[in-house]
């Protein structure tokens, strides 16, 4: 049934188009609400098309899609998605449709412009997944910024103007690398397709530097620790929408960068500068656990506690030279980058879970200070079930995607080397440590004030909105081979890229 | 033996000539009775030259024994010429009319100094070159110089005539030298000198130094940028428009003529003054906006790291190199012709809105022209998909692929600095609230071209490659 259809460029465009027209719609209209949920949903249901018609035997780019664009410069409009990519998009499609969801009642002022921000969002982010010309990936890629500096710029809290330029700039700032480093491969390759960057031959030295541009891009993306100030400030000064797909889509957008461009490209730079990434990777699990642990701000928290997510990441990325280096057999490495795929997923779901939930609790009681809360248990006991249950799922509580992710990266860090199994393992105590007493302070004990005791419980909306995402933690973590499957054939090939000298 | 030259390469000169003397002559015995006359002359004017320019592209050739040129290149950056002028003029008019500048001479001085671009754009022969420069630039001394009671206009006006001078004395000086050492002043036969090796390389890089000094002077590049911020920031705004689009296109064809088409062999010498020139102009544009209030000055240090860009894929050397300067050169004229129309609209009678602040809570005063300046600024900053990105991908791919990695990592770092003060405007905008609120004065005419011109900004930001490929074929 898809095989006709240009299914990705349906992905990118209707939700883009959907964006403007309902910019045209304008704040008024009744049909503005629907019109973008029903947008965000068809966008959803077409997007598990890719999952259906999705062929897990092969590591080749599927839902390929080819057409000329700028010709001087042979430049394509050139889409495809392999393990890696598809389930981000799915990922895209779901955040989207519960981030126009959470946004219901909530956004009273200019909402057509909000839900057409996150809809033109929305294409954009699945043309970066999907984009196999370098330049049509930059271009969305810098596109993106767009829309979220203006939706924390309008939308946001009081320090909204300092937190979105300083987003924009540090992420601008990040890219420009970037693209001097593509237009740089362009030169020796003599082709701007990122397929064939893989492919060119290139010494340490030119490696060295690609390595370091992508390092700066996509670090500033992920964040790594230190580059990763950016990221609490916006995070809490974003309305609810705006960090979930900041914390669910974009840090991934980092993630992905190195597995799509860093590591295939540079395998042999990524091999000399592992121990610099392993080692900022271990600083955010452990330096920035500790950090979150000092937070009084909800949002600060998680944002916080996203950083030393995202550290899994990288760390799984890149201790598969380790894991060559000391194991005759492969699997461990398979292990490093599916878990580190997975935690991506995951960290994806829940960090908009949590974030979906403080929003919440901001809608009523508009303070996001832990101490102002207090016994929220009691006057909300369906939501603080689930919020409970996705406070355990970021502490990696085993049967939770939470588990999978951190437990695969740690398994495959005893096989490069025990003291990064040991640091990144700490995370265990460190992450539930700041989880759970932020759950006691907020949810337990006696209801701290008669603003808690006034507090009503989540409403038909909410509900549905939290229990299909707790739904989906729970799916990924008792049962992961689904997403295993899809990846299992693009890990592979990967791996045989990076193992492979390009000297 | 004489030879009757072939007239038709200059025929849109000629036409353009003919219609700036009728226009003269209604001026002179209607006086300012019936200025909507000569507006509408001066615009048909334009138009008859476009039209003649589009009709008779293709073919081309020397004429006018040697000195005079029509090949794509002219072609094309007439027709841009023309029309960019046109913009100008409808969108100066409402403006004008309330300051009691909407005068005959306006236009007049306005079709004149036209004509001396578009001599600039064929020119094959210094002194063609020279004499084409200086008719456009009294044109435009003058221009500034028309609101008599203004101080700050009349100190614009002395600062630009003494420095433009300047320039021109250097650039004189410059040809000088050349003629000196390969007795000729028409590019080809220079080219053809300095091919054989005639002369030495010494004493023709000592003229070419006074030849980048003298283009630098007018394009404005640092360190002869010093007239621009005070001239943009003094001239009235629509004369401000008028000096930063189109006479950025005529100097555009000047470097091309003097240093790609003369002097190419003698690129090793001045592509380092450029490497200079535009690595400085990047810098202290980008870093010196940051600290401006007036968004005019603004726009005009903007303007000056523009200009670093531009010469960007100029000093690169190569054919692609310089397309894709012309590329940068027309989608710069497109964005400052959008962001001064911007402050043009929104200025009514005794009252500029030539500071940033005056643009405060655009968006709920003025939704659709607020997304319209958003475009413009996030294109001016470079951020895709807006044609200011290819712009910069452009030239930034000609200095990459000569391996000048060093200019083009300058070009991005101070590129990202540059985004701060755009997004400023944007801010402003967007997340404060309003402080007036007033209706637009501007006609419909004037509020449709100017929202065409800001679209056409994000449609070449989504199929940039038509125009890519029209600039790659004239240097073909």
């Amino acid at each position: 049934m898809f095989a006709e259809l240009p299914l990705l460029s349906v992905l990118i465009w209707l939700p883009i188009l959907g964006g403007v027209v309902a910019i045209m719609l304008g704040d008024q209209r009744d049909l503005l609400k629907p019109f973008a949920l029903g947008i965000a949903a068809v966008t959803m249901l077409l997007s598990f098309g890719l999952y259906t018609g999705f062929d897990s035997n092969t590591h080749q780019m599927q839902f390929v899609e080819k057409l000329p664009w700028i010709e001087t410069f042979n430049i394509f409009y050139h889409l495809g998605v392999d393990g890696f990519s598809m389930p981000l998009i799915i990922l895209t499609t779901i955040s989207t449709l519960l981030v126009v969801v959470a946004a219901w009642e909530v956004i009273q002022h200019r909402p057509s412009q909000y839900l057409a921000a996150f809809l033109i969002m929305e294409g954009l982010m699945i043309a970066v997944f999907s984009a196999l010309d370098a330049v049509l990936f930059y271009v969305f890629f810098e596109a993106m910024l767009i829309p979220l500096f203006l939706v924390i710029g309008i939308w946001g809290g009081p320090n909204r103007v300092y937190a979105t330029l300083k987003f924009f700039l540090y992420t601008f700032f990040g890219s420009v690398f970037l693209l001097v480093a593509l237009l740089y491969l362009r030169h020796v390759s003599d082709s701007f397709a990122i397929l064939d960057f893989h492919t060119v031959a290139l010494s340490l030295d030119e490696q060295i530097w690609l390595l370091l541009a992508f390092l700066i891009a996509f670090a500033v993306k992920v964040p790594m620790w230190p580059v990763h100030t950016w990221l609490p400030d916006a995070h809490v000064e974003a309305p609810t929408g705006g960090s979930v797909i900041l914390a669910a889509i974009t840090l991934k957008i980092g993630g992905y960068g190195f597995l799509r461009f860093a590591l295939p490209i540079a395998p042999d730079a990524s091999l000399a500068l592992d121990w610099f990434i392993i080692t900022l990777s271990l600083i955010a699990v452990v330096y920035i656990g500790f950090v979150a642990l000092a937070q009084t701000d909800l949002k600060k928290l998680i944002a916080y506690s996203s950083i030393a997510h995202m550290g899994f990441v990288t760390l799984g990325l890149f201790i598969v030279f380790d894991i060559f280096a000391n194991a005759s057999t492969g699997s461990g490495a398979v292990l490093a980058i599916e878990g580190a795929m997975v935690q991506m997923i995951s960290h994806g779901f829940i960090s908009a879970a949590m974030f979906l939930a403080v929003g919440v609790l901001y809608d009523r009681m508009h303070t996001r200070e832990i101490s102002a809360y207090g016994g929220v248990v009691n006057t909300m006991p369906k939501f603080a079930a689930f919020a409970v249950f996705f406070a355990m799922a970021n502490a990696g509580l085993p049967g939770t995607s939470g588990f999978v992710g951190e437990f695969m990266v740690i398994l495959a860090a005893f096989q490069a080397n025990f003291w990064f199994a040991f640091l990144a393992a700490t995370t265990l105590i460190l992450g539930a440590a700041y989880t759970l007493w932020m759950v006691k302070r907020v949810f337990f004990g006696e209801v701290a004030n008669n603003d808690v005791q006034a507090l009503s419980d989540i409403n038909r909306r909410e509900f549905w909105m939290l229990a299909s995402l707790a739904v989906i933690v729970l799916l990924i973590g008792v049962w992961p081979d689904p997403l295993l499957d899809v990846m299992h054939a693009s890990v592979e090939h990967l791996l045989t890229q990076v193992s492979q000298s390009k000297l | 033996m004489f030879q009757v030259p072939n007239m038709l390469f200059a025929l849109p000169e000629m036409l353009m000539l003919g219609m700036a003397c009728v226009i003269l002559l209604v001026v002179a015995f209607t006086g300012s009775r019936r200025t909507a006359w000569v507006y509408g002359l001066s615009q048909l004017t334009l138009l008859a030259t476009a039209v003649v320019v589009v009709w008779f592209i293709g073919e081309g050739g020397l004429t006018f024994a040697d000195t005079y040129i029509k090949d794509n290149l002219s072609d094309l950056l007439k027709l841009f010429i023309c029309v960019v002028n046109m913009l100008v003029l409808l969108y100066s008019q409402a403006y004008l009319k309330a300051r009691q500048l909407l005068q005959g001479e306006f236009f007049v001085l306005a079709v004149f100094s036209t004509l001396g671009m578009l001599i600039m754009v064929s020119a094959y022969h210094m002194l063609t070159l020279y004499l084409g420069l200086e008719l456009m630039s009294l044109c435009l001394y003058a221009m500034v110089a028309m609101q008599r009671d203004s101080g700050v206009a009349t100190e614009a006006a002395m600062k630009y005539f003494i420095l433009g001078s300047i320039a021109s004395g250097m650039l004189l000086y410059g040809m000088s030298i050349i003629y000196g050492v390969t007795g000729s002043l028409s590019m080809n036969e220079i080219a053809l000198a300095v091919a054989a090796g005639n002369g030495d390389e010494t004493i023709l890089s000592f003229g070419i130094v006074f030849l980048v000094i003298g283009v630098g002077f007018k394009f404005g590049a640092v360190p002869f940028h010093m007239w621009l911020p005070d001239v943009y920031h003094g001239a009235p705004t629509a004369m401000t428009l008028f000096i930063a689009a189109a006479p950025k296109i005529a100097a555009f064809a000047m470097i091309i003529r003097l240093l790609a088409e003369g002097l190419i062999d003698l690129q090793h010498h001045w592509q380092d003054m450029l490497v200079m020139l535009a690595v400085l102009s990047m810098i202290v544009g980008n870093v010196v906006a940051i600290a401006q209030s007036n968004l005019k000055r603004m726009l005009a240090y903007s303007t000056i790291s523009h200009v670093g860009f531009l010469l960007m894929g100029v000093l690169s050397g190569t054919q692609e190199g310089f397309s894709a300067a012309l590329f940068y050169t027309l989608i710069y004229a497109l964005m400052t012709l959008g962001a001064f129309g911007m402050i043009l609209l929104l200025s009514r009678q005794g009252f500029e809105a030539e500071y940033i602040d005056d643009f405060k809570g655009l968006s709920e005063r003025q939704p659709w022209f607020a997304l319209m300046m958003l475009i413009l600024m996030f294109s001016m900053a470079g951020i895709p998909p807006l044609a200011g990105f290819y712009a910069k991908l452009t030239v930034i791919k000609a200095v990459i692929d000569v391996d000048l990695l060093l200019v083009a990592l300058v070009a991005v770092v101070t590129s990202v600095i540059g985004a701060f003060y755009y997004l400023r405007v944007i801010k402003v905008m967007y997340f404060d609230k309003p402080l007036v609120d007033h209706k637009l004065e501007a006609g419909s005419t004037m509020q449709i071209m100017l929202s065409a011109n800001a679209l056409m900004v994000l449609g070449l930001g989504i199929v940039p490659g038509i125009l890519m490929k029209i600039c790659t074929i004239v240097f073909a």
